[in-house]
């Protein structure tokens, strides 16, 4: 075995382990947001968040345009913030939009849907930092089951 | 009597301990030293040859094998539930944080570490070791650093190749036979996978199973006693030692990165 031949197997190796981890980073985790890169604030405060989670993602007509930055609790008034990094390239939302909590299917992941609202002379549109007025959790079923559960814990 | 068990118990711990520390001197006599890369390159080339390249082959096989039948028996559970599209990240989050790191060093231990203590037991038993320490050339150095770099730079390698090579396979069942949708196995991958928490955390746990894996396999041969039962018991001890080792402080590693 001359050290040549050893020294292009090892650089093989070493080659095809960066293809190994490059398949791993690029392919099959999230590499941040797809797109620009470029994000912006939006806050919301609901009632109760129920099963959402940081990164969840944030859905406009099931196309997903940001995900949930970090989610707190307002010490005034003790209900979550839920604070939304949205891509840039969508910056155009009234603030007559609304949030709403949604499931994916009957056993999936919580999500964000935003739904954008109307538009007239009177309606700004939202900044970076701004609040979402109109929150709501969906299903009627997990708010019964959340209410029951936060009604519980709560004293 | 209970005197004499006392003894005893006292007497193999007494062992045990001495065993770690001649280990941890053996490892400190080989790593701290002034570097020397135009000397110890070639060597550690050698050494990724033999550990590493050698290695690949069953890394790529059972990788491949094993992503098949997590998909295949992933497929049989989710399918009862409707939840095909959740294969992809069953089979990328189980390989990630589990298989993968785990299953390497398991391998490694059996293909690579059993081969570095048959050696160096084998070197210290025709007393290679002790020649070369008349002629002035430290052994630790010369034998044992460049199989230790060798063994924690290509076990991460070959932990990273197996999960790949795993992802694939399980595409090859779920995809290519069961017939899940293919962009679901890998949107709803990317979804569920994070780069931070799922790969860096399983390379960390890789590059801590190579260190252990190949520090025990060195020691159980530098510490053989040097006839062929010893080296025979050597290699076997190995692997009994380094496998518990790995999945012991798999469960730690788990609890600490994935249990808060």
């Amino acid at each position: 075995m001359t050290s040549r031949k050893i020294e292009v197997l090892v650089g093989l190796f070493v080659a095809l382990a960066i293809a190994a981890f490059m398949l791993l980073s690029l392919k099959v985790a999230n590499s941040g947001m797809a797109g620009s890169g470029e994000t912006y604030m939006l806050y919301a405060k609901f009632e109760n968040i129920g099963g959402l989670k940081v990164r969840s993602p944030i859905k406009v007509g099931g196309v997903v345009v940001g995900r949930v930055r970090s989610i707190n609790l307002d010490t005034e008034e003790y209900s979550p913030v839920v604070a939304m990094e949205i891509d840039s390239q969508y910056n155009n939302f009234p603030e007559t939009s609304s949030v709403a909590i949604l499931t994916s299917g009957l056993l999936g992941e919580q999500y964000l849907g935003l739904q954008p609202g109307f538009v007239d002379e009177t309606v700004s549109i939202l900044k970076s930092g701004d609040y979402v007025e109109d929150t709501k959790s969906a299903i009627v079923l997990e708010e019964l089951i959340g209410q029951f559960l936060f009604n519980r814990g709560s004293n | 009597m209970i005197v004499d068990k006392l003894q005893q118990l006292g007497q193999k711990s007494i062992a045990k301990i001495q065993g770690m520390g001649r280990a941890t001197i053996m490892l400190f006599g080989a790593l701290v030293a002034w570097p020397t890369p135009r000397k110890s390159f070639p060597l550690l080339l050698k050494q990724l040859y033999v550990v590493g390249v050698l290695s690949l082959l069953i890394i790529l096989v059972s990788g491949l094998f094993i992503g098949m039948v997590l998909a295949l028996q992933g497929y049989t559970v989710l399918s009862k539930f409707g939840a095909e599209q959740m294969l992809g990240p069953l089979v990328a989050l189980s390989l990630l944080r589990e298989l993968g790191p785990v299953v390497t060093a398991l391998l490694f231990a059996g293909r690579a570490g059993s081969a570095l203590t048959a050696e160096i037991g084998l070197m210290k038993a025709t007393e290679q070791l002790s020649g070369m320490e008349m002629m002035a050339v430290d052994p630790l150095r010369r034998i044992i650093a460049p199989r230790f770099w060798a063994g924690v730079i290509s076990m991460p390698l070959l932990a990273m190749i197996f999960t790949a090579v795993g992802i694939l396979g399980g595409h090859l069942v779920g995809v290519d036979w069961l017939g899940v949708d293919g962009g679901g196995y890998w949107s709803a991958m990317q979804a569920n996978v994070d780069f931070q928490q799922d790969i860096m955390n399983g390379v960390i746990k890789s590059a801590v199973f190579a260190l252990i894996v190949t520090w025990i396999a060195l020691h159980k041969g530098f510490d053989a006693v040097p006839t062929s039962e010893g080296i025979s018991q050597a290699t076997t001890q190995t692997v009994v030692t380094s496998s518990l080792a790995v999945l012991g402080f798999d469960f730690i590693l788990t609890a600490v990165m994935f249990g808060g």
